[in-house]
């Protein structure tokens, strides 16, 4: 019953599926990894605060959906500028161009300017798109208000507004067909000859002009609305789903592992106390772990949820306490068995201590067992906090993948068929399962070779 | 040790767990429960005194009227033992009593179908319903399990058996309710073959309501099948694999007798008491497990109530829906321990 962490190793190595779980392993860390480097704390925190969410477009299929499409849906496209500059005597000219090669079949279905704009003075805002064909649409003109010193102006300029239909009406002899009751977005991607889509290169162009002194434009974006976003879509909330599934890695990762952890040391040192002891002690601690044994976990878990709070932690405390149980029946048999060796008897004999034969002599033979429970029991973990989270009772502040899940039963994403806000989290939760499935099953093979001949 | 005593020994620890939970369910809602029954003493007699004209008529001003209302709120308050603080000991006492003898008070908020607000009433119409589906669902499991479990034995290494325990693993690693999120998704909207919500349309008192409630249950059905038989396989796979190793199987075998007349009767046979012992504690482990799968569901059945119940916080119901939960679940316990005592005597002498 003796293993050294080498030999154990060497065997692990050469298990297919032992392999596979701990690659697995391996890009879920990668994964937190790059959830902790790009995606900042404050970003994360902001999931629940729809403001943060406001320029995402709403219940939006994943962009790859289009490659398996022949119709190309419109992408939601938030563009970032290319910045100038220019002298002409006395004015200062602020040009941000946007160039976008618009190949969807379908228009945007509204386009947004944001920007934020440091100046003092009055300065003059002016929008134009340069189409593929060549032509230019004038779209907006716009002084912004006065300001005797420096000031930082925040505003937003819609497709919807009146001004830009009028603008666009100049040109309305181009068009072979009437611009009465079309908006605006549908004008300007439109071919010439008939209202439908004109593909090709748009360059939308911003200036600013300004006479006493150098603005600065700011936050400068251009968002074209559209049907299909990112890699994983947005959620009814406007809320980019990559960006909460990534996050939920580091989370689950974290509530998997720290409840496995401390159910199989608290269930390792409880068992094997219980064992080594043996007689009145033993009888004692083993009818108490019978109890907690024998309680229904997920109704006193939703209890507990309820009534002391549902802070992470909190939670993650509580599927510790119905976690250790099992362990410490088997550690405790072990612990048995081990007790009548004769090292530990010798030992004893010796005169050493009872808690340092606890440790050092009969601890280290269960390690391998250990391990082997801290992988199997994380899954169970992970599963049980998402369906506390399903049921609307996990922390809200973290975006975990039982509570995505919770938000798209809450909007029944189901009955409107959002596949994308259902299929993920599942299969996230079931990857990551599996990966420590996998590498438990690789070292129960290791630990009790009796399974070998399965 | 005597299998009665060993029956005796096992039958008191479950009820000291019984005890225990009740008490632990007690304590954690014990305080919120309190201020409850107080305020709806008050709100009662509150009521009593609007509704009796002459009684009101009696009272010249406001402030003797609120007068007399707190002195009744208080004897009413004394009279049902709350001037106690709750964890006092004969309160908790009185509680625990009154719920082992089946008497949970009335619900706050909840009602049954048939309108009554009392805990018992509601509790006796939503168990038949889990108990239906979830014992179907795991009878169809372990015949399908122990069927296909055993064909997989009886191959070890085959095609049949890798299927069989590479989709025992991953299954066991999607949450179920999540699975029925899909099964919705796909049979009841993108197919619409079943219905998406698992409550019959209509009354309990028409002919009909059987066979509408069989079929809404088909979906929630499909699914635990779905999810439960690739696991019960692998574990009826493993449990005869070690029995066909035995030596009687050998000479079984040398006796000429039929590979599956061995597998089926003979190893199947001496597989029986941990596969048994499973089966129970699967069926109650279910019953924990319906809270979540008959909130997706939507399954009229204990599951369902217990998530209501802690929505709207409506405590008596939580405290008589744990304590039946509990209890199902360790009589079932209950149940795998003696089969397995009857089964295997090793245990017994342990």
């Amino acid at each position: 019953m003796s293993f050294s962490a080498r030999a154990v190793w060497k065997e692990f190595s050469h298990s297919k599926i032992g392999m596979t779980g701990v690659s697995i392993l391996l890009i879920l860390f990668a994964m937190s990894i790059v959830a902790f480097v790009t995606i900042p704390l404050d970003s994360f925190k902001t999931w629940n605060d729809p403001a943060s969410w406001l320029l995402y477009p709403k219940s939006a299929q994943p962009a790859w959906v289009n490659y398996f499409q022949s119709e190309k849906i419109p992408e939601h496209l938030i563009l970032s500028p290319v910045s100038s500059s220019q002298q002409l005597d006395s004015v200062t000219v602020l040009t941000d161009s946007f160039a976008v090669n618009y190949q969807y079949d379908g228009f945007p279905s509204d386009f947004i300017y944001q920007y934020a704009a440091k100046y003092s003075g009055s300065p003059l805002l002016q929008i134009s798109v340069t189409r593929p064909d060549g032509t230019d649409l004038h779209l907006v003109s716009t002084s912004l208000p006065f300001a005797s010193n420096d000031t930082v102006y925040n505003s937003m300029i819609f497709s919807t507004q009146n001004v830009i239909l009028k603008n666009i009406a100049d040109k309305r002899s181009n068009y072979a067909f009437s611009l009465d009751g079309i908006s605006s977005e549908k004008i300007i991607f439109s071919k010439l000859d008939e209202n439908k889509i004109l593909k090709g290169l748009y360059v939308f162009h911003v200036h600013l002009y300004d006479v006493s002194t150098k603005p600065v434009l700011e936050k400068s974006r251009l968002i074209l609305g559209g049907q299909v976003y990112g890699v994983m879509g947005t959620d009814e909330l406007r809320r980019d789903l990559s960006i909460g599934l990534l996050w939920g890695t580091p989370l689950a990762l974290f509530i998997g592992i720290t409840v496995s952890i401390g159910s199989v040391v608290i269930g390792l040192i409880y068992g094997v106390y219980a064992g080594y002891k043996g007689s009145t002690t033993d009888e004692v601690l083993m009818r108490f772990n019978d109890i907690i044994y024998a309680m229904p976990a997920l109704p006193l878990l939703i209890i507990l949820a309820v009534t002391i709070g549902n802070s992470i932690f909190l939670i993650v405390g509580f599927l510790v306490i119905f976690g250790w149980v099992g362990i410490a029946k088997v550690s405790r048999s072990m612990a048995m068995q081990i007790k009548t060796l004769q090292y530990v008897e010798a030992a004893q004999l010796m005169g050493q201590k009872n808690y340092k034969i606890l440790f050092k002599h009969i601890m280290p033979q269960l390690l391998p067992y250990a391990f082997a429970s801290i992988a199997i029991s994380v899954p169970g973990a992970i599963i049980t906090e998402a369906g506390l989270s399903f049921l609307g009772l996990g922390d809200p502040t973290f975006p975990t993948w039982g509570q995505i899940l919770h938000d798209a039963s809450s909007y029944s994403a189901a009955a409107r068929g959002m596949w994308w806000w259902i299929m993920p989290p599942g299969i996230m939760i079931a990857v990551t399962g599996l990966a420590f499935v996998f590498m438990g099953h690789a070292m129960d093979g290791i630990v009790n070779p009796k399974l070998r001949q399965r | 040790m005597g299998f009665k005593k060993f029956l005796v020994k096992r039958a008191i620890t479950m009820f000291g767990v019984l005890m225990a939970t009740l008490l632990l369910t007690i304590i954690l809602v014990g305080s919120n429960m309190d201020s409850i029954s107080k305020q709806s003493a008050a709100l009662d007699i509150r009521q009593q005194v609007t509704n009796n004209k002459s009684l009101l008529s009696s009272f010249k001003t406001t402030e003797q009227l609120d007068s007399y209302i707190d002195n009744q709120v208080k004897m009413r308050i004394t009279a049902l033992g709350l001037d106690q603080p709750w964890y006092s000991p004969q309160r908790i006492g009185l509680s625990m009593y009154k719920i082992l003898t089946l008497d949970f008070g009335h619900a706050k908020f909840l009602t049954s179908d048939s309108g009554s607000s009392d805990v018992r009433d509601i509790i006796l119409e939503k168990l038949p319903r889990t108990i239906l589906l979830f014992t179907t669902a795991t009878a169809i499991v372990s015949v399908l399990g122990i069927f296909l479990g055993a064909v997989a034995a009886s191959k070890v290494n085959s095609k049949i058996d890798k299927i069989t325990s590479g989709f025992a693993i991953i299954s066991s690693s999607f949450p179920v309710w999540w699975i029925g999120v899909l099964m919705i998704f796909v049979f009841a909207f993108l197919y619409p073959i079943f219905p998406a919500r698992a409550t019959p349309d209509v009354p309990a008192s028409d002919p009909r309501y059987l066979g509408s409630l069989l079929y809404h249950m088909a979906l929630p059905l499909i699914t635990l099948v779905i999810i439960g038989f690739g696991s019960w396989a692998y574990l009826v796979r493993n449990f005869l694999v070690g029995v066909l190793q035995e030596d009687f199987i050998t000479a079984k075998r040398a006796e000429g007798i039929d590979e599956k007349h061995i597998l089926f009767s003979h190893a199947l046979k001496n597989a029986a008491p941990p596969i048994v012992t499973i089966l129970a504690l699967s069926l109650s482990g279910s019953f924990g497990g319906a809270i979540i799968t008959e909130a997706v569901f939507d399954w009229p059945g204990m599951g369902r109530l217990y998530f209501e119940a802690i929505s709207v916080l409506d405590l008596p119901v939580i405290i008589g829906a744990t304590y039946v939960l509990t209890a199902f679940f360790l009589v079932s316990v209950f149940v795998a321990d003696v089969l397995y005592g009857y089964f295997d005597p090793r245990v017994r002498r342990q």
